[in-house]
């Protein structure tokens, strides 16, 4: 070994030491479950996910992880890290170049184009620009989402109005998306994303362009979401959101998952000697989970089926 | 119940999108009424070439000394060619009247009838009409014609007369016909380009539906939907201004000119369904097809 060659290993960070282990634990954990059946507790597994983009590095690579069903996941990383990468490919808006993405235990490269819809329908996705259909009232943008499915028209008077009265925006029912605050538009994508009581919900962002008294209400509402037993993962850069929150946090660099906390906080911190006993006396933390309600895997398999 | 739904949001989004709506039937409307006028125009161009076509015909005059007998079997001879299409007999006498009555003075000067009883070849296709009379009168190695009777005196059909006519209406015909198909070619890019538009500035709304797992055919047919009703819109009221043009303009002329009346055109029933069936179908297709890109998704 030259000198050089010396001198590069001690530039090399701590930090970056760190990510290459994970790395490489990453891809043994994903060569040892290829192949292996997807388990249905599991809401979304990742087994060395890679994605890459020709022009920049944005992508992930090798990601591998897996979220119960019913948890509240924060993903955190800085910008590039893959966090939309990831809320893309869970969405399959786009395919990965290498890995498997299971959800509810089924392979998403299994579907078709003809079955993408029907999958969709068992996301909640929440967009940091909110996504509203801007020609269409708020009741008309909730209504749409029971009307891609074939719902009823009773069925869609009796639900639209309620889910809009949970989300608090029971007097604005028939406002166009450019009437209302981006408090309120998220609000109204959220109730969207709710009004088929998807068992997954994503949220890209979702107080990205928010003030932090607004993104509270969001927030509160995505937890009363997750309280139902909808899994829901929410990809974000609030970090005083997820240091009061308290909930699992996931952290991706580089497309790596470099930290995976159930009791986690937006930024790793050396526990003070107070906490560190705590810690050691409570029990460990468990992700909260939520009693089954309906065997696992009900809804996705509808979407799989021919 | 599917077909409502899709009908009253192709509906409400017209209303919507007002402006992209009213262009996409405008520019139906206009390249339908110029396709509308063009179409009848080119037919009567294309049936008037034809019928000066038709008229180029191969004579064969019979020697002075023929019988009417003889004229018979040569018309069977002729009639047996390759490329006929009729022979017309065509007696002295005939000939005499026909030519007396053009220019009697002429003809009372004369006393006696000059003209030969004469075979008039009409060919199946007017270009083969030099072939014809080569088949008839074949070139001898010396440079004159013999001819396939010995009874027939000579064949007419003055070589530099048929070749202009040919050339003449083939030009005609051949301007027309690729007017027509550059004027279609544009109407078809001018509608689907429209109807492009209006789809590409809703594409976000697309990714949307798509999001929120909404299937091809559902996000595609209230769009389909709304691009018939618009290019049958345009359609009708194209129609209805090709209509108002012919009763006012077209239909008194027809008594005054034998150009608009001779040459067979298309008739006003096709050329409304023709008309409708282009609006209509080119508006549907092209937004069907401007749609998969963004269904890809």
């Amino acid at each position: 070994m030259g000198p050089v060659a010396n001198v590069e290993a001690m530039a090399a960070t701590e930090k970056e030491l760190r990510l290459r282990d994970s790395q490489v634990a990453q891809r043994k954990d994903a060569a040892a479950a290829s192949g292996r059946p997807g388990d249905p507790a599991n809401a979304i597994e990742c087994r060395g996910v890679t994605k890459r983009y020709d022009s920049s590095k944005a992508g992930l690579s090798g990601t591998t992880f897996a979220i119960r069903r019913g948890e509240f996941v924060f993903l955190v990383g800085p910008t590039g890290s893959g966090k939309s990468t990831l809320m893309r490919l869970l969405i399959k808006e786009l395919e990965p170049d290498e890995g498997q993405i299971l959800v509810a235990g089924r392979d998403l490269g299994e579907l078709s184009h003809k079955q993408l819809p029907f999958y969709r329908r068992n996301l909640g996705v929440v967009f940091q620009d909110f996504k509203l259909l801007p020609d269409r009232t708020v009741y008309e943008n909730v209504a749409y989402a029971l009307q891609v499915t074939g719902s009823s028209r009773a069925d869609i008077r009796e639900k639209v109005p309620d889910i809009l009265r949970l989300t608090g925006l029971a007097t604005k029912l028939h406002h166009y998306p450019d009437q209302l605050s981006g408090g309120e538009q998220q609000r109204v994508s959220i109730a969207r994303a709710f009004v088929n009581a998807p068992p997954l919900l994503l949220a890209d962002e979702p107080t990205g362009n928010l003030d932090p008294e607004t993104s509270i209400g969001i927030m509160q509402l995505l937890y009363r979401i997750n309280r139902t037993g909808t899994t829901v993962l929410v990809a974000t850069h609030d970090s005083a959101m997820v240091d009061r929150m308290r909930r699992r946090v996931l952290e991706l660099a580089d497309g790596v998952v470099v930290r995976d906390e159930l009791d986690g906080q937006y930024a790793p911190t050396d526990m003070t000697t107070a906490e560190f006993g705590a810690l050691l006396r409570e029990p460990s933390t468990e992700p909260q989970r939520v009693a089954k309600k309906r065997e696992p895997g009900d809804d996705f398999d509808e979407a799989f089926r021919d | 119940m599917r077909l409502g739904f899709f009908t009253r949001e192709a509906f409400t989004s017209i209303s919507r999108n007002a402006v992209p709506s009213f262009a996409a039937l405008a520019s139906v409307l206009v390249t339908l009424l110029v396709l509308g006028v063009f179409i009848p125009i080119v037919q009567a161009t294309t049936g008037a070439a034809n019928d000066v076509r038709g008229q180029v015909i191969v004579n064969v005059y019979m020697k002075s000394d023929a019988t009417a007998a003889d004229a018979q079997r040569v018309r069977t001879q002729l009639t047996a060619l390759d490329g006929v299409k009729s022979v017309q007999y065509v007696s002295k006498g005939t000939a005499y009247a026909q030519e007396r009555r053009k220019n009697p003075d002429a003809y009372d000067l004369l006393g006696s009838n000059p003209l030969p009883d004469t075979l008039r070849v009409t060919p199946k296709n007017p270009d083969n009409a030099l072939a014809l009379v080569s088949a008839i009168a074949p070139q001898t190695p010396g440079g004159g014609r013999t001819t396939i009777d010995p009874l027939i005196d000579s064949v007419g059909s003055s070589k530099d007369n048929t070749d202009k006519i040919l050339t003449a209406t083939r030009v005609v015909k051949l301007t027309t016909g690729l007017l027509a198909a550059l004027l279609i070619v544009a109407s078809i890019l001018l509608i689907s380009n429209t109807i492009r538009l209006s789809v590409f500035s809703r594409r976000r709304e697309i990714q949307v539906m798509k999001l929120v797992g909404a299937t091809d055919g559902f996000i595609r047919w209230p769009f389909v939907l709304e691009a018939v009703i618009l290019g049958a819109l345009g359609a009708l009221l194209a129609i209805l201004l090709l209509g108002v043009m012919k009763v006012a303009l077209v239909d008194p002329l027809v008594n005054d000119f034998a150009l608009l009346s001779a040459p067979t055109t298309i008739g006003f029933g096709v050329l409304v369904a023709i008309l409708l069936a282009a609006g209509i179908g080119v508006s549907a297709l092209g937004s069907a097809i401007s749609m998969r890109r963004f269904l890809q998704v």
